[in-house]
């Protein structure tokens, strides 16, 4: 295999309701096993994605949101969040949940796995991408 | 050029299915080679041999079918959404109990796993998304 390839996956909407937030987060982990420079952005209705306390009881849906909280031990640990789509929500960094990773190359110093960035950053980001993914 | 192709809706229901396929067609017909053409999402409802449109109408899955047999093309429809949206093979119906018959994947495709998507990214110049 010639060297590793960018894979933006690009969430944009709500986590319930649909089922493209799932079967993204399917596809991330399937394919951490594949060695490539893998980034996740959340933008748009998709920063409910990662919403903390989410509790989906009465939806009779399983409750997948700590399986992004996992997303460190499979070696995903650039997640790309859009502020100005916090903001339109009324959201802000505090109501998400703490997502973190261990750095092996820092003797697995604990470090954030959320990267804040504005919309013209967002988009600086996409355009570096090999393959980009959007659910 | 050297394309994969990832078909994220269903059938009639959205213009993406369609546009996959004509999309995928004319990149066939200008000389260009599909390594792959993955179903996900809803894209998986493409593959089902029990589509009955009607007689006036398109025939999405059998036009996928015959592009397939024509070209040789790698239909791929992924399992794990195929299997949550009844779509199976003969293997699988089997292996779930779901008795004699009820295999209904389309000619052409083949269900297998999330890992040849990524593969198809791997090794195509351009991953192609048709989705909403």
């Amino acid at each position: 295999m010639s060297e590793a390839k960018k894979f933006l996956y690009v969430n944009r909407r709500a986590p319930y309701g649909t089922i493209y937030a799932l079967e993204s987060l399917e596809v991330v982990l399937i394919g951490a096993a594949f060695d490539q420079d893998v980034s996740l952005a959340f933008i748009d209705d998709g920063v409910f994605q990662i919403a903390k306390g989410q509790d989906t009881k009465s939806l009779g849906v399983k409750n997948f949101s700590p399986t992004y909280r996992a997303l460190g031990d499979y070696g995903v640990t650039k997640l790309y969040v859009e502020k100005e789509s916090l903001a339109e929500r009324g959201l802000t960094e505090d109501d998400l949940m703490p997502i973190i990773y261990e750095d092996e190359n820092d003797n697995f110093a604990e470090k954030p796995s959320l990267i804040f960035v504005d919309r013209a950053e967002m988009a600086k980001m996409m355009s570096e991408q090999d393959i980009v993914l959007s659910f | 050029m050297k394309l994969s192709i990832l078909v994220n809706e269903g059938p009639y229901t959205h213009q993406a299915a369609d546009s996959a396929y004509q999309f995928t067609k004319a990149a066939l017909e200008k000389g260009n080679e599909i390594f792959r053409v993955f179903f996900y999402n809803d894209g998986v409802n493409n593959g089902t041999r029990l589509t009955v449109p009607p007689q006036d109408d398109r025939n999405i899955q059998k036009n996928w079918s015959e592009l397939a047999e024509q070209y040789k093309l790698d239909l791929v429809v992924c399992i794990a959404a195929a299997q949550r949206r009844g779509i199976l093979d003969e293997g699988e119906a089997k292996r779930h109990g779901k008795g004699e018959g009820a295999a209904n994947i389309a000619p052409g495709f083949r269900i297998s796993g999330l890992g040849q998507l990524i593969e198809a990214g791997i090794e195509a110049d351009r991953l192609v998304v048709f989705g909403d």
